[in-house]
């Protein structure tokens, strides 16, 4: 007992020895923003895995240790992570993250949403009352969050607030430069659909000028009927439609068999670094991965329908 | 009845008319799409334009601007029901649970002792529960639970679930929670039975902590202590009287809507002990520490311990006293890249001993509701001395996600006691009309198991149709089968799930 009391203080002082910020993180994504905005100045934890739907983390108590120690909290917002994060934020009992405290970074504010349903009805599928939450996926939307981010920081860390505010900069610049480079490796294919399985691409088919209005789901969240796949098929063969593109947590098997129907192919997405090998951490080489590995499919259904 | 009767002729001409309708309304709502599609894009044009000019400004405009591009929300996304016209927030839930099924067992209202398990052949309705929860203002979080039921008479009954405000922060990682709750003892007893794997609550769970939960009125302060894993400390203080108080100074059992209290133990015996709190030792209180830790990425464990000390209303000393000890520990495991959650495992078992004082009680006094206990000579009012008895049982559960909306369950309970000298006096009962009864060993004490397998299908997160079989073995009364089937909906607010 002894030890482990002794541990334990060892432990809170080494924390506290420690001044950076502490910044906590609901997904990768929004992780990866802050590490490039907060530098060596914070601490980052991140909740939710990479490759783990963000409706459906699980409520780990030892997220409640986590939060306590927050001075920011970074998250979705627009009911992301709706269905855990408040009994967590309760438990945790910290003053500076709760709801719109000075270290309450709720990302999707200013971020212009879409998909926000003009009549709340869950006939419709699990929508959200805010607007679809997968807006990460664009970076200029990655780029108002980088602002919140330098500005929540700064105001819980006063001494650092140029260093924030030149790296939320530098960030902005080399994702406008790398915009840049993305649209115009994706600009052949103005106009092209995509088939996805949940609707969580639309920020990114709308920034890339392509088009997602087909799902292997039905309606969000509910799960795919063997009718449902049966029109889906019918309407990708009469469009021409052959890319269909499936995050890690998604049922992979439903698409493969949309995709053996149709002579298409699965591409495997993801909206979080990490969980493609190689994007760790690293917002922009994931949106590297994505923005490549897209226009190469695509580039085979233009083929498809030139034939 | 003329719906239908048309002439070939006039369906033909209707036919054309309403091709020509549906046309015209097509042709109206894409002209309409058409120019939202260009107003949106105007805007987001607008938008992208402001957006480059913030990023491409100082960093001084950047650090001083924090509002360019981010017009305040008129709305906040956590708020989904913004109630009295926009001066006070809550989210409003409500969950309606149904069962229907049937059972071998004559006396299935004994058979089913939750107070919200179906007990009844044919339909139950188990509970609708309106949930309210929300901030009060930056320093309280407040929640209120009403449940709505009929009982098995088809009387409407209303009952105050809880209602309780907790401190959104205090010093030294506390937390004081004020109001009517429920009592923080093991996992069962703080949910709501929406929030089971099964239709009914565990035997140990209704025996032990009564009918519907342990939840009384009173406050709970709770600590979570500054260790690197999960830890918390609980202490509750409530009334310990009333009936949701069982095994302390309930009067009788859980009742629904005033019908008659449901049955305690024989041995219970209380005099009228409706004495109020003279002191601390009158309230319940209730510890309990909880400790998590993460076996590997995708596994987690939950472990406690709980007791709970109060007076009870046996005998007529007013001194007697009820201790409940209980241990529980839950396991999941969740696939790295679940999908909505699936597949999942988690295995959860509670263990609770209870330790009875039952008081000396002369039954050559008046004689409660009639009835007169006896001794074995069937003529000489009993007097029953002091003991303590002993009972005790366990429930475990393992619940497994196999794939997307769909669980499969088993669950095995027991309770059980050890043989009170009330119990191995031969007394004999006498009711109000002078008809004798040998008694022996309590049926509310007596030893019993359940074995419960069964399965839920959730359409969506808002929906559940759960299927089950219950194989009930009760010392003395023999075997039942009994089937429920349960559906759920919930409309308005979702709340999240808490491990």
């Amino acid at each position: 007992m002894k030890s482990i009391l002794c541990a334990t203080i060892t432990l809170m002082l080494a924390a506290s020895a420690q001044a950076r910020l502490n910044v906590v993180a609901t997904t990768p994504d929004l992780a990866s923003i802050a590490s490039a905005v907060g530098g060596k100045e914070i601490q980052l934890t991140t909740l939710a895995r990479p490759n783990e739907d963000p409706h459906f983390v699980e409520a780990k108590p030892s997220f409640i240790v986590k939060l306590n120690k927050a001075d920011v909290l970074v998250h979705g917002g627009a009911e992301l992570e709706g269905g855990w994060l408040s009994p967590l934020l309760a438990g945790a009992r910290n003053a500076k993250i709760v709801s719109a405290a000075k270290g309450d970074v709720r990302c999707c504010e200013g971020v212009p949403m879409l998909d926000v349903p003009t009549e709340l009805d869950r006939s419709k599928g699990d929508i959200h009352a805010a607007g679809n939450p997968h807006y990460m996926v664009d970076p200029e939307n990655a780029k108002i969050v980088a602002h919140h981010m330098a500005d929540a920081f700064s105001a819980s860390d006063e001494a650092n607030r140029e260093y924030y505010q030149a790296n939320a900069k530098n960030l902005m610049a080399t994702l406008d430069a790398k915009l840049k480079e993305w649209q115009t490796t994706l600009a052949p294919f103005k106009g092209q659909q995509l088939v996805s399985y949940h609707n969580s691409w639309l920020y990114f088919a709308n920034r890339f000028g392509l088009k997602t209005e087909l799902f292997v789901e039905p309606k969000p969240g509910i799960p795919p009927s063997p009718s449902h796949l049966a029109e889906l098929m019918a309407k990708m063969k009469s469009r021409g439609v052959k890319v269909i593109i499936v995050d890690p947590y998604l049922n992979r098997k439903s698409a493969e068999t949309v995709a053996r129907g149709t002579g298409g192919t699965v591409v495997d997405v993801a909206q979080f670094p990490g969980a493609i090998k190689g994007t760790d951490g690293d917002y922009i080489a994931l949106m590297d991965h994505l923005v490549k590995t897209i226009a190469d499919a695509l580039k085979g259904q233009g083929a498809a329908i030139a034939k | 009845m003329t719906v239908g009767i048309t002439s070939p002729a006039q369906e033909s001409s209707q036919v054309g008319q309403l091709q020509k309708q549906l046309q015209e309304m097509q042709k109206n709502f894409e002209r309409m799409q058409q120019l939202q599609r260009e107003q949106i894009e105007g805007l987001q044009k607008q938008l992208e334009t402001l957006q480059t000019a913030t990023a491409s400004n100082t960093a001084a405009v950047v650090a001083s601007a924090p509002g360019v591009a981010q017009p305040a929300p008129s709305w906040r996304p956590t708020d989904p029901v913004r109630a009295g016209k926009g001066a006070a927030y809550m989210d409003v839930g409500l969950v309606a649970t149904v069962a229907a099924g049937g059972s071998t067992a004559q006396d299935v209202e004994e058979l089913q002792i939750g107070g919200h398990d179906p007990n009844q052949r044919g339909f139950t309705v188990q509970g609708v529960e309106a949930n309210f929860t929300g901030g009060v203002d930056p320093y309280f979080r407040g929640n209120a639970n009403i449940l709505f039921g009929l009982d098995a008479e088809g009387e409407s009954y209303v009952e105050l679930e809880e209602a309780w405000a907790e401190t959104v922060s205090l010093p030294a990682n506390l937390q004081v929670r004020g109001g009517q709750f429920l009592t923080d003892f093991g996992r069962v007893n703080t949910q709501h039975p929406h929030q089971w794997g099964f239709v009914d609550a565990p035997l140990v769970n209704a025996r032990f902590l009564g009918a519907d939960g342990l939840r009384n009125p009173g406050a709970r302060v709770s600590w979570l202590a500054p260790t690197p894993f999960y830890s918390e400390l609980f202490l509750a203080v409530q009334n310990s009287q009333g009936e949701t108080a069982a095994g302390f100074r309930s009067e009788g059992g859980h009742s629904h809507g005033g019908e008659e209290e449901e049955e305690v133990p024989f041995g219970f015996r209380h005099a009228d002990n409706d004495r109020g709190v003279r002191g601390a030792d009158d309230l319940l209180f209730t510890p309990r520490w909880a400790s998590s830790f993460e076996l590997t990425d995708n596994q987690t464990v939950l472990a406690g311990v709980s007791a709970a000390f109060g007076p009870n209303s046996s005998g007529g000393g007013g001194d007697t006293r009820t201790e409940i000890y209980g241990a529980d520990l839950t396991w999941k495991w969740k696939a790295p890249n679940a999908e909505r959650g699936f597949p999942f495992v988690a295995w959860q078992s509670e263990v609770m001993l209870r330790k009875y004082d039952l008081g000396e009680f002369d039954w050559s006094g008046e004689p409660p509701d009639g009835l007169l206990v006896l001794e074995s000579d069937g003529v000489t009012p009993a007097v029953l001395g002091r003991e303590t008895v002993n009972d005790w049982g366990f429930y475990s559960q393992l619940l497994w996600g196999f794939k997307p909306g769909w669980v499969a369950g088993l669950r095995f309970d027991y309770v059980g006691g050890d043989r009170a000298n009330y119990e191995s006096a031969g007394l004999i009962a006498q009711d109000a009309d002078g008809n004798q009864e040998a008694l022996g060993r309590d049926p509310l004490r007596d030893s019993r198991w359940r074995l419960s397998p069964n399965l839920t299908w959730y359409p969506s997160e808002f929906s559940k149709i759960r299927l089950q079989y219950n194989y009930d073995e009760r010392n003395d009364l023999g075997d039942d089968h009994s089937v429920w089937l349960q559906f759920e909906f919930l409309l308005g607010a979702h709340a999240a799930h808490k491990f």
